[in-house]
């Protein structure tokens, strides 16, 4: 489900580093619109270099956050400073910052050329110094041979090609993309996203990317925003965000995941146990926050982090396994995905690689499976 | 069975385009009756003579016969020194050319008064649009001529603009605006006003504001975006405006009469006093085909860049 990090491990990690100045920060931001709520009490810091992306459904306040930096938008309160500067009362056309729309928003009126060359015009930028730019510009989103066409003779991916050159062509220190890849269909996308972070990378911007597809968010950003509601659930990378949700938002959010209700018995050290009626089974987790006995919980397990097994197992202490039925199979070609009925009624999610072919699958609809998992698989979520 | 099906099919997709073709026929007919015949009579009246018979003209074919020689003739005799008259009298040159400085003053007027306000309700709040709209449209519901006389009640020496000027100490005495070429500028902006305004607002309120924010993004300040981005995507409703005034702005008989002075001479005067107090058919159909000439170069440009625009947006 959730795309490799395509960056590589070495990779900055500002955030960690107290030293660092943040290039964006957002504190305590509001935005209401009459009585709607859509940014609420926001605060956040961007580093340098960072692809920072803003993940949440519609409503969730993404966009508006990002209306904001670029200036569309007034914050109702709170302040917004870039690059140290405070950003109130400074219109769009003077801000440090460019902006890709997610309708492109190109100038339908003029050519691929006179569109990337807006921006420098308004700068009053030398002609034969725009032509440079905007050729090389061009050369880099590989539209060389398209700069006299106009945008209705492009297909969807040359636009979306068009609207980032337009959009880097000023060299701006922050590019805020909303929705880059949404118009895109599903091969298109995933190629553009490896081009999207190479070409991040290779000018040293910041980006800041608005984008409901979480396997978007997962495979290109250095940290993820998750919003819902107008907060922010959970800021972290695309690791800490899958492997150790905060909540029970980001868990369900962010791929899929089998939540058991339950109550703590007992904390030793970081290892929580959890009594689940719910799971049939007691529930150990490892590296778990403390919680106090008898609190009510919830333990989240992803579906990939749980073993089936249709020979019996040698028993053990009972813990972190259950049986079931197996009821549905969804035969997705690297993975299958299997709906396994507990006793107690509950529904577990199951992955599993399709190591052997599928003709030789042992496990097939109606067998009564055993379910194990490891202490490092689940979560205690308190929430 | 099957192959009554496909007759069936056939039949009926024959019967709808049949229908199509009824429904497009009857507007067309009704051009040709009501459009093209009469043209076509004007026309050929533009070509024939004035005599004092009823009707006033004569006719372009005879047909001759001559007994002695025992042969007969079809005669089709074309008079074409009505439209030289045309070329050769200053009256009629004078009132072309004052009817076409009066119409493009008159949509220059319009375009300037009916742009900002186009603008305006275009940027309106969504619910308010309508009702401002209705409000452009309003006037049309009261008879034209009753707006143009109460025109008269406004401009008039010790009319409401002249008392108003008075009483604000501004002028002494009366101040005469009607029967003047402002009076006739004044009453047409007013009345071709909305005929401006519907077009412009289609188009800027089609235009997609993330264009505007785009332009700010990439610094270009608020009256820059309007020169480069909004003007040039709204230039089809400004053409079509304009277009939609200047021509019945030229051939405008009513308003010039009732509003202008004794000089303001324009050519649907002209065709006026030729048709009923010269009773000259003949030379007042040329100044009506001529006049069809001047207004049908506008209309093919507009049509030519309207095809382009078409295949533009595409």
């Amino acid at each position: 489900m959730a795309g490799q990090p395509i960056r590589k491990p070495t990779r900055l990690e500002p955030w960690q580093d107290a030293g660092q100045t943040p290039y964006v920060r957002i504190e305590k931001v509001t935005k209401t619109f009459g009585d709607f709520v859509a940014v609420d009490e926001v605060s956040l810091s961007i580093y340098r270099n960072e692809f920072f992306a803003l993940l949440g459904g519609s409503g969730s306040g993404k966009t508006t956050l990002l209306r904001m930096l670029a200036g569309f938008e007034q914050p109702t309160e709170g302040k917004i400073y870039i690059d140290g500067v405070d950003m109130a009362g400074i219109p769009p056309y003077e801000r440090p910052v460019n902006m890709m729309f997610q309708s492109y928003a190109l100038f339908p009126h003029m050519t691929v050329e006179q569109n990337v060359a807006f921006g420098l015009k308004q700068d009053g930028v030398a002609k034969a110094e725009i032509r440079d730019r905007v050729t090389e510009m061009l050369g880099m989103v590989q539209l060389s041979a398209f700069g006299k066409r106009r945008p209705h003779q492009l297909s969807g991916g040359q636009r979306q090609r068009v609207a980032l050159a337009r959009s880097l062509v000023k060299r701006p220190k922050l590019l805020l993309l909303d929705e880059p890849l949404g118009a895109l269909d599903k091969k298109l996308r995933e190629r553009t996203q490896f081009e999207l972070v190479n070409i991040q990378e290779k000018l040293g911007v910041t980006f800041i990317v608005v984008t409901h597809d979480q396997e978007e968010a997962m495979t290109m950003s250095s940290r993820i925003a998750v919003m819902n509601h107008g907060v922010i659930a959970q800021v972290g990378t695309p690791t800490e965000i899958y492997e150790y949700p905060h909540n029970r938002f980001v868990a369900e959010f962010i791929g899929s995941i089998n939540m058991f209700d339950g109550r703590v018995v007992s904390t030793e050290g970081d290892q929580v146990l959890v009594a689940s009626e719910e799971a049939g089974c007691e529930l150990l987790i490892a590296h778990a926050t403390p919680a106090p006995a008898g609190s009510p919980v919830s333990v989240a397990i992803r579906p990939e982090k749980i073993a089936l097994s249709k020979e019996p197992l040698p028993d053990g202490d009972g813990r972190n396994r259950t049986t079931g039925i197996v009821r549905e199979i969804a035969y997705l070609g690297d993975v299958s995905i299997y709906l396994v009925q507990l006793p107690t009624g509950k529904t577990v999610r199951v992955t599993a690689p399709n190591i052997t072919r599928r003709t030789e699958m042992p496990i097939t609809w109606e067998d009564e499976v055993t379910l194990t998992w490891r202490p490092f698989a689940g979560v205690v979520l308190t929430q | 069975m099957r192959t009554v099906v496909s007759v069936l099919v056939s039949g009926l997709s024959r019967i709808g385009l049949w229908g199509r073709g009824v429904v497009v026929a009857i507007p067309y007919l009704w051009l040709l009756l009501f459009f093209m015949v009469p043209f076509l009579i004007v026309f050929g009246i533009s070509f024939s003579e004035s005599i004092i018979a009823q009707p006033p003209y004569s006719s372009l074919v005879e047909w001759l016969t001559d007994e002695d020689a025992g042969t007969s003739k079809l005669q089709i005799l074309l008079n074409i020194s009505n439209y030289f008259r045309l070329g050769g009298d200053d009256l009629y040159i004078l009132a072309y050319l004052n009817s076409l400085r009066i119409a493009a003053v008159t949509t220059l007027m319009c375009l300037a008064i009916g742009y900002p306000m186009a603008y305006a309700i275009a940027k309106a709040d969504p619910a308010r649009r309508g009702p401002l709209m209705m409000l452009v449209i309003l006037p049309f519901w009261t008879s034209f001529l009753i707006r143009i006389y109460a025109w008269i009640g406004i401009l008039k020496g010790n009319g409401v603009i002249s008392n108003l000027l008075e009483w604000a100490g501004i002028t002494s005495g009366p101040v005469e605006i009607l029967y003047s070429d402002w009076a006739v500028y004044i009453g047409m902006t007013y009345c071709y006003l909305p005929f401006m305004v519907l077009p412009l607002y289609s188009t800027l309120e089609k235009m997609d504001p993330s264009l505007l924010e785009a332009a700010a993004d990439l610094g270009s300040r608020p009256f820059k975006s309007f020169l480069s981005i909004t003007l040039p995507l709204s230039l089809p409703g400004i053409i079509a405006g304009s277009l939609l005034v200047f021509i019945p702005a030229v051939g405008e008989f009513v308003t010039p009469e009732l509003l202008g002075g004794p000089d303001t001479l324009m050519i649907g005067r002209v065709l006026w006093n030729e048709f009923f107090a010269n009773r000259d058919w003949p030379v007042a159909s040329a100044v009506a085909i001529a006049l069809l000439l001047v207004l049908v170069v506008p209309i093919m440009i507009f049509q030519h860049v309207q095809g382009k625009q078409a295949e533009a947006g595409r």
